[in-house]
């Protein structure tokens, strides 16, 4: 365990960005979002921010190919970007859990190489949660926010930060930084401190009783999801916050100077998603939204030993235009029960 | 080799089968196969600029010299398709989907396949397969409908080859009358009926929605169980790896998991295909 001064932050995080690229929490009109560090950057670590960490590994444009068409012939050419290794500072411990999550589709058979890539050359530096935010519930899928994980390990602990090493990867980082040994009972209190808290959030007693792999027949069929779903709008906003959601869309772009083929986010909320010239398997938001759940609360932990793929980080919560969110289909299923 | 980026292959030949169904041969720059695939499998089929779309392989594996996609035109990729001439490179990728247990649960098997419109690309591979294994396999019945005699696919090996093999029986219908015709009209879903086909016998069936679902009606009628009648999915597709998210129904990825159900597995899938 290593420790540092609070106001010794700004320093290191500049030795550390001399070395390598380095993203940290940083105000942005008024938004708490993942930015490069440069001089002058507001870091903010007071919650986490409103953009998941997904972006790094999956980001939401990126090229697949090229191609070179001229009269009848066509040449492939592999443009994909080339990663240098990053940092990032400041992943709570439900993000985290979402790299597992997402570490099971990409990097699954045949492993996606542009993920698998960017994962290889990152190194991230997580943060306790010593202020959960009231629509955080990730104790609801066994995550625990005093315990972040990743390659290593801070603690926000009184006027200090305390660093802690996971990985080996993480060993070395922190080797090379040169740091002042201690923190280990300020990083306890300050554990005891968030257990504390978490105790006390609102969300704290919902459990996942009820979902998970097999309950398919159980819950496709309950009379509530047209209630649950019929103020949705569509818009997706849930999926492009969600630290889990990853589904994707493949296009063609015409440059002017040969088509750029690239993946970019999607959403299975959207009508086009599943629509075909031969027809709608899902014709109304009622499914489109239903997917979305199920996939998280029951299609997902059927093919991944009971992982669900939610992480209560709760950005849906705060985002949805709606107020339409996955706590409220929990308690609503379950009401039958 | 990354999965999402394709290979370049030229299109041979192109023949058109019916007013809206076209047929492409499709092979590598140097000549030769694209990969090996098992019959029922799928692979994506690109025209950079245009898009990508999943195709079933309709050329079985037996032959070793080109790959064919019988190809109806239905969307922007398919039109796009049916206006591209012989020297055409295009790309593809895969082979995607588990394909028909053509080595496992068909084997020994007397088939009945069923199929209508379309629905017959996907069949041909196994027919194929089938007729050059045919010691592999008892009796082969196929029960093809279209619309018109002008819409069924490769009419010329249907009466040229299949109807001239030993073993395979095939029964055509129209859904109207027509000069031309003198073999028998009717839907596809009535015909099996008539026909009144052997229980014991598997079933291949590939088709429109309705017809699937009338004529699965009337196979139960007939005494058939949901684990003897296979059948081949189309849904949306982009990454056919199963990571994109599009084709999942339940816990299942048709482009990889499927496009191949047996009735039974589908019993267990939420309804949404």
């Amino acid at each position: 365990m290593y420790s540092i001064k609070k106001e010794a932050l700004g320093s290191l995080l500049a030795a550390i960005g001399a070395k390598r690229k380095l993203y940290v929490p940083a105000d942005n009109a008024g938004l708490i979002l993942f930015t490069p560090y440069a001089d002058g950057v507001s870091v903010n670590l007071s919650r986490n921010p409103d953009v998941s960490a997904k972006d790094f590994f999956f980001p939401q444009v990126e090229n697949i190919c090229r191609f070179k068409v001229c009269g009848k012939t066509v040449d492939v050419i592999d443009n994909r970007e080339k990663n240098e290794d990053f940092v990032v500072f400041g992943v709570r411990a439900c993000d985290v859990k979402s790299f597992e999550v997402l570490d099971n589709v990409f990097l699954s058979e045949p492993v996606d190489g542009y993920y698998k890539d960017r994962r290889d050359h990152s190194l991230i530096v997580t943060l306790a949660c010593s202020k959960p935010l009231e629509t955080c519930f990730c104790g609801t899928f066994g995550i625990d926010c005093a315990a972040p994980g990743g390659d290593v390990e801070a603690y926000a602990c009184g006027d200090s930060y305390a660093f802690r090493a996971i990985t080996e990867k993480g060993e070395a980082f922190l080797a090379e930084l040169s740091l002042e040994n201690g923190g280990d009972e300020a990083v306890e209190a300050c554990k005891a401190k968030i257990n504390e808290i978490k105790a006390k959030l609102p969300l704290s007693d919902l459990t996942t009783e009820g979902f998970g792999g097999g309950k398919t027949k159980d819950l496709f069929n309950n009379p509530k999801w047209a209630e649950l779903s019929a103020s949705c709008l569509g818009c997706g906003t849930c999926t492009f916050v969600c630290p889990t959601c990853q589904c994707y869309d493949i296009r063609d772009f015409d440059t002017g100077n040969g088509i750029q083929r690239y993946r970019c986010w999607d959403s299975c909320m959207y009508r086009d998603f599943t629509k075909m010239s031969a027809g709608q398997p899902r014709p109304s938001q009622l499914e489109r939204f239903r997917q979305r759940f199920m996939h998280k609360l029951v299609y997902y932990p059927e093919n991944n030993n009971g992982l669900f793929s939610c992480v209560g980080c709760g950005r849906c919560l705060r985002k949805c235009p709606q107020s339409l969110n996955i706590v409220k289909v929990m308690k609503a299923l379950r009401e039958d029960d | 080799m990354e999965a999402l980026i394709p290979q370049v292959v030229v299109c041979t030949d192109v023949r058109r089968d019916t007013p809206d169904v076209k047929t492409f041969r499709i092979l590598t720059p140097d000549g030769k196969k694209p990969f090996v695939n098992i019959p029922g499998q799928c692979a994506m089929l690109s025209i950079p600029g245009v898009g990508e779309a999943m195709f079933s392989i309709t050329s079985s594996p037996t032959n070793k010299e080109y790959m064919e996609f019988s190809i109806k035109k239905c969307g922007c990729l398919t039109e796009w398709l049916h206006m591209i001439e012989p020297g055409q490179q295009l790309t593809i990728r895969g082979p995607y989907g588990n394909g028909f247990p053509v080595d496992t649960a068909l084997k020994g098997k007397d088939l009945l396949f069923i199929a209508g419109g379309i629905g017959l690309a996907p069949l041909r591979s196994v027919i194929n397969y089938c007729r050059d294994n045919r010691a592999d396999y008892g009796t082969i019945d196929i029960i093809y409908g279209s619309r018109s005699k002008d819409d069924l696919v490769d009419y010329k090996e249907i009466i040229d080859e299949w109807m001239n093999t030993p073993g395979v029986n095939v029964h055509l219908t129209i859904d109207r009358e027509q000069e031309v015709w003198d073999g028998h009209v009717g839907f596809v879903p009535n015909y099996v009926k008539e026909l009144n086909p052997d229980i014991k016998k598997t079933v291949l069936m590939c088709g429109p929605p309705i017809m699937i679902k009338f004529t699965l009606a009337g196979l139960k009628e007939l005494g058939f169980e949901d684990t003897q009648i296979y059948t081949t999915m189309e849904l949306r597709m982009k990454c056919g790896i199963g990571k994109c998210g599009r084709c999942n129904i339940g816990a299942k990825y048709v482009c990889k998991d499927g496009p191949v159900f047996r009735f039974d597995q589908l019993d267990e899938l939420p309804n949404e295909y």
